[in-house]
């Protein structure tokens, strides 16, 4: 199971990829394995704020629907609109292709919140047992 | 008993493998207390020749001798007895809910017919596979409406079927959405002013009967207007589906959802139920439809096949935030009205409709003929309200003689003076010419 | 119940590996000839017609009556095929379908016993198809009597004092049941908020508690699979309107506590629903209104042996306690002096939740209902349970050490398995229910309930043999031999119907949900 170094972790199993002020986010590689084959994703629009610890949006797959979770507070500056169409790509890409929104952050202490990478597989192989 | 295949022999044998003496052991974890110490007091057992007996004698207290002249939301057509010959094969009855798609293809291309057939005769572009009935499916109409504008009311013609209102506004006490009924006019239609004035931007959708309980075609096209301009959704409901055979589509009309029930397909009225309820839907909303749906797809060999599918809006997955709670659906109710629908087809369709539409012309010109005339001026369909006086005691008349007459409307509308002397009655492909003569005859006498 | 099949391009590799397809299986299936059949929107030929009907008389034409814009004339898309059509087509898709009177069906929850074939003729008597639901009181006393009289039966079978009768399922007589608890409590001043539900429930029951405008709390099941006392008593307080239980619950295990527990609720003025889905178990041994249940809705086509016909309809009878009777929906059926009558008008039952469904309730299902009572009679109906109870343990004892069994607790008429025992060789709980196809019977209930992962739920009902239970047992015996032998043969089952695994996952990402001239499906 793959979990790159350079992204941040929550123990909803969503990624963040810091970069300054904008922070990009997806689900991980366990979430896609968990979910299934990715049927539908609902995202939220530009422009929409969002609370760290509420839900942004609906992964769906043929068996599961889970809520996506956001890992930091602000304000949506991007939406990956072509997942609507490819959910796919949530599968095959989980951290690049199957980015799902970038938010701009309110509160730049939350994320030192975040998992790194070593502590949220270790989180995952505590919930495997 | 013929259904319970155990010999005392069998008996002894599986207790021993279970490791136990008696049958009674099995039950330990039923604590003493708990169980029943005496036999259930029902009636004694019986055997079939006397059951048959039984059951015909209890039969034969509904006077069913004539086809009834009552519509009102459950109407007697030709069932082709071919129907039930295929209804009852042991595959179709028998079978589950198709979860394991590979061994229940026969009832999912059935399904995905069924669905079909309720696109063409709706208009619209997706129906789902079945509800319970017509006024549930209008409730789940409703909620659908709220949930996608996430406004809390909801505008209801009077002219829709009271047991469709009746159970909306039961529903809609769990969630405390808002209703408010619109009168309908001298024609029989909805008030169209009144409508107007009653659509705000709160309104979540506007519901009306087509044809409505009157039997008369309501003003589907300016309502669904009407609605378009409050930004709310346009929901029609149909109880006598044989009239889409001949009236224009709901979807054309302006509907963004169409419900009603197919009981007049393949169903015969059985007191009021099973029947299939149907929901249709444009295509934008269905993510929030309620209930079952059939989808095409391919097997691992690359031929077509039939699954459900969109499985996630349901509350197996969704639990607490599912569509509904929805499980079963109307599956052989719904397969009785797609196999007729399969004979009728096309050209039997538009027969039928077009005879039905004369059956009802000839029931107003005979009442006409014996003095009664309506109680509506707007066009009708198969049924009409007549004015006959009395109409409690006409129908009192008529079933000493065993004939149904109809139903009297001040039943259903207590507060309206004009509805006193007034007669819901139709007429079908089973009602005769001479038949008809002689109940407008009988109504006279 | 969740179908997770999900088609994945790495089950190539099993489909090529020996499974043999040519020998017979151990429940009897062997090969035979299916027929391609496409659909009826794709055959027949113009002009074509199934029926006979009287012809359209002269003179009444729809357009001197009705405007044109609210006419239109034959429906494009319809089909045109004459009656052999029709009847080749339907009988051609009835034998691609596994019924109960195919072989054996045993689906955990949904109780597949045998469907009688003389209530079937007796649903059909003339006096009950075709009596219309608003036939005047005088005209329908047999309907009216018939669903009197199954009331009192169903009510004194479950131990409670009267039953409503309309709900066309399950899952409607569940949402009855909680708008009878929601009217209850604000009768009483305080509606109450939440709904203690189990981990072991049905997906209708949160479903239908949220749809009442209550927030699910889940309850933890014990290591036993039971429900425990301490559990609902830290979870039960003022705000609680119901506990919702099944019992036995989706393990097949009985909730032995469920005294002290409706105890508990009853305590702080709450109130204990009940789903009946598992009634078949405790038939004439021991009764729910007797437990401490005050609501429970049952399955008259699972208990009570109406067709379940691909899915339905159903019908959902609810009993009550003697507290939510003024509560009870509409209409009901009262016996004054010889004669029966449908009370409708709520000036009768001032503080009834309404109505759920038009007209009455599904009296197709009451008559075949009634008809099975009254042959089974009270050791009959006792049998059923006994013999139901006696048929699962036995399977359970033969599979058991076969197939991984989560919990020790004794079950009454389904049990659960899992498949941890087949795990490491990569065989998952839907491999298993396929490869039994092949053998020539119907798979368990698979991935239901949810606290079990990867469940297998096998519920035979009384109305099996012995025979069947031991070809079931070697044909279970023999798949789990074979997922350590040979999990391709797995993977690629089922291989002898007429369709191999679907893809769902195609089905839901793009959707199609109907016929379309041109229709393909990519």
């Amino acid at each position: 199971m793959n979990f790159p170094d350079d992204l941040k972790y929550t123990r909803d199993h969503e990624w963040a990829r810091v970069q300054g002020a904008k922070v990009t986010v997806g689900i991980t590689d366990f979430a896609q394995d968990q979910l299934g084959d990715v049927v539908y994703v609902e995202l939220p629009e530009v422009g929409d704020v969002v609370k760290k610890g509420e839900t942004f949006g609906v992964v769906e797959s043929t068996k599961a629907v889970s809520d996506l979770f956001a890992p930091i507070s602000g304000k949506v500056v991007e939406v990956n609109g072509p997942l609507v169409d490819a959910p796919e790509t949530v599968n095959e890409d989980p951290y690049e292709e199957g980015w799902m929104i970038v938010v701009e952050a309110s509160d730049p202490k939350e994320l030192t919140e975040l998992l790194d990478a070593p502590a949220y597989r270790k989180f995952v192989e505590e919930e495997q047992e | 008993m013929r259904y319970h295949p155990h010999t005392p022999g069998d008996v002894r044998q599986m207790l021993d493998v279970c490791g136990v003496s008696s049958i009674s052991d099995l039950f330990r974890s039923i604590p003493a207390r708990l169980r029943l110490e005496r036999p259930l007091d029902v009636p004694a057992a019986t055997d079939e020749v006397s059951l048959l007996a039984e059951f015909q004698r209890l039969a034969a207290r509904n006077r069913t001798e004539h086809p009834p002249f009552i519509g009102a939301g459950a109407y007697a057509h030709h069932v082709p007895p071919v129907v039930d010959q295929l209804l009852l094969r042991g595959e179709f009855f028998t079978a589950y809910t198709p979860y394991q798609p590979e061994i229940a293809q026969g009832t999912l291309q059935a399904l995905f017919e069924w669905q079909t057939f309720v696109t063409l005769l709706t208009g619209l572009e997706i129906s789902n596979a079945s509800m319970y009935d017509g006024a549930s499916a209008t409730a789940e109409a409703v909620l659908l409406a709220t949930r996608t504008t996430s406004r809390d009311k909801v505008v209801v013609s009077a002219a829709l079927h009271p047991e469709y209102r009746k159970v909306l506004s039961t529903y809609l006490a769990s969630t405390g959405d808002e209703i408010v009924t619109v009168p309908y006019g001298p024609d029989g239609r909805t008030d169209l002013a009144a409508l107007d004035a009653a659509v705000d931007d709160r309104t979540a959708a506007v519901v009306l009967g087509y044809p409505n309980f009157f039997g008369v075609i309501d003003a589907l096209p300016e309502a669904a207007a009407i609605a378009k301009r409050g930004g709310a959704l346009a929901i029609s409901a149909t109880s006598e589906a044989v009239s889409l055979g001949l009236l224009q589509a709901p979807g054309a009309l302006g509907a963004d959802v169409a419900v009603g029930t197919l009981q007049s397909f393949g169903n015969g009225v059985s007191f009021g139920g099973p029947a299939p309820g149907f929901l249709a839907i444009r295509e934008g909303l269905v993510r929030q439809m309620p209930g079952r749906v059939a989808g095409a797809t391919v097997d691992r060999t690359g031929r077509r096949g039939f699954v459900l599918t969109l499985s996630t809006r349901e509350q197996h997955i969704r639990r607490e935030k599912a569509t509904s709670n929805i499980c079963t659906n109307a599956g052989l109710a719904a397969l009785a009205a797609t196999i007729h629908l399969s004979l009728l087809g096309k050209g039997g369709l538009a027969h039928l409709a077009r005879l039905n539409h004369a059956r009802g012309k000839q029931l107003r010109d005979a009442m006409k003929k014996a003095g009664f005339g309506l109680r509506f001026t707007g066009p009708t369909f198969n049924e009409a309200a007549f004015e006959v006086g009395d109409a409690q005691a006409v129908v009192d008349r008529l079933a000493k003689r065993g004939i149904a007459a109809g139903v009297p409307l001040s039943r259903w509308y207590p507060d309206d003076p004009r509805m006193k002397g007034a007669l819901l009655s139709v007429a079908t492909e089973l009602h005769t010419p001479e038949l008809i003569e002689l109940f407008a005859q009988s109504v006279r006498e | 119940m969740a179908n997770p099949t999900g088609w994945k391009p790495s089950m190539e590799k099993g489909a090529a590996a020996g499974a043999d397809s040519q020998e017979n299986g151990l429940m009897g299936a062997t090969r035979g000839l299916a027929m391609e059949e496409p659909l009826v929107f794709e055959q027949g030929s113009p002009g074509r017609v199934g029926v006979s009907l009287p012809p359209v008389p002269a003179g009444a034409d729809p357009a001197a009556e009705i405007p044109a814009a609210l006419l239109r004339g034959e429906i494009a898309g319809m089909p045109e095929m004459g009656e052999l059509e029709v009847v080749r087509h339907f009988t051609r898709l009835s034998q691609w379908n596994w019924g109960i009177d195919t072989g054996f069906y045993p689906l955990g929850s949904c109780t597949m016993k045998y469907n009688p074939k003389s209530s079937e003729a007796l649903a059909r008597l003339p006096g009950f198809a075709g009596a219309h639901p608003l036939l005047p009181g005088s005209m329908s006393q047999g309907a009216l009597e018939l669903i009197y009289e199954l009331e009192r039966s169903l009510s004194e079978v479950a131990g409670f004092p009267a039953s409503v009768m309309s709900p066309a399922a399950g899952a409607q007589g569940e949402l009855v049941g909680l708008m009878m608890i929601r009217a209850y409590h604000v009768a009483r001043g305080n509606p109450r908020h939440k709904v203690l539900i189990p981990d072991t429930a049905h997906g209708t029951n949160p479903a239908s508690a949220a749809f009442n405008g209550y927030s699910t709390v889940q309850l933890e099941s014990g290591p036993d699979g039971r429900l425990h006392p301490e559990t609902v008593a830290k979870a039960m307080d003022e705000d609680v309107a119901a506990i919702m239980i099944t019992n036995p619950n989706t393990l097949g295990i009985f909730e032995s506590h469920i005294a002290e527990i409706a105890a508990i609720v009853h305590a702080k003025g709450g109130l204990v629903y009940g789903d009946g889905a598992n009634f078949n178990a405790l038939l004439g041994v021991a009764r729910p209104g007797d437990m401490g249940f005050d609501v429970m809705q049952y399955n008259l086509h699972k208990t009570f042996a109406t067709p379940h016909g691909g899915g339905g309809p159903g019908s959902g009878p609810v009993g009550v306690a003697e507290a939510l009777i003024p509560f009870m929906p509409l209409p009901v059926v009262v016996k004054e002096g010889e004669t029966y009558r449908l009370v409708t008008d709520p000036a009768e039952r001032p503080s009834t939740v309404g109505k759920v469904r038009e007209f009455w309730g599904n009296m197709g299902m009451f008559v075949r209902a009634w008809a099975l009572i009254r042959e089974l009679g009270p050791e009959g109906l006792r049998r059923v349970a006994e013999l139901a109870v006696l048929n699962a343990n036995y399977v359970r004892s033969e599979l058991k050490g076969h197939f991984n069994l989560p919990y020790e607790t004794e079950t009454l008429h389904e049990v659960v398995f899992d498949d941890k025992l087949q795990k490491d060789a990569g065989v998952t709980t839907m491999d298993l229910a396929k490869r039994l196809i092949d053998h020539g019977s119907h798979p368990p209930t698979v991935y239901f309930p949810l606290v079990v992962h990867g469940a297998l739920m096998i519920e035979p009902t009384e109305t099996e043999s012995k025979e069947t239970l031991d070809q079931f047992v070697a044909a279970m015996r023999s798949i789990a031999a074979e997922s350590k032998a040979n999990p391709e043969a797995l993977k690629a089952a089922p291989l002898k119907t007429v369709r191999a695994r679907l893809d769902e996952t195609r089905a839901a990402r793009k959707p199609v949900l109907r016929w379309t001239p041109g229709m393909k499906v990519e």
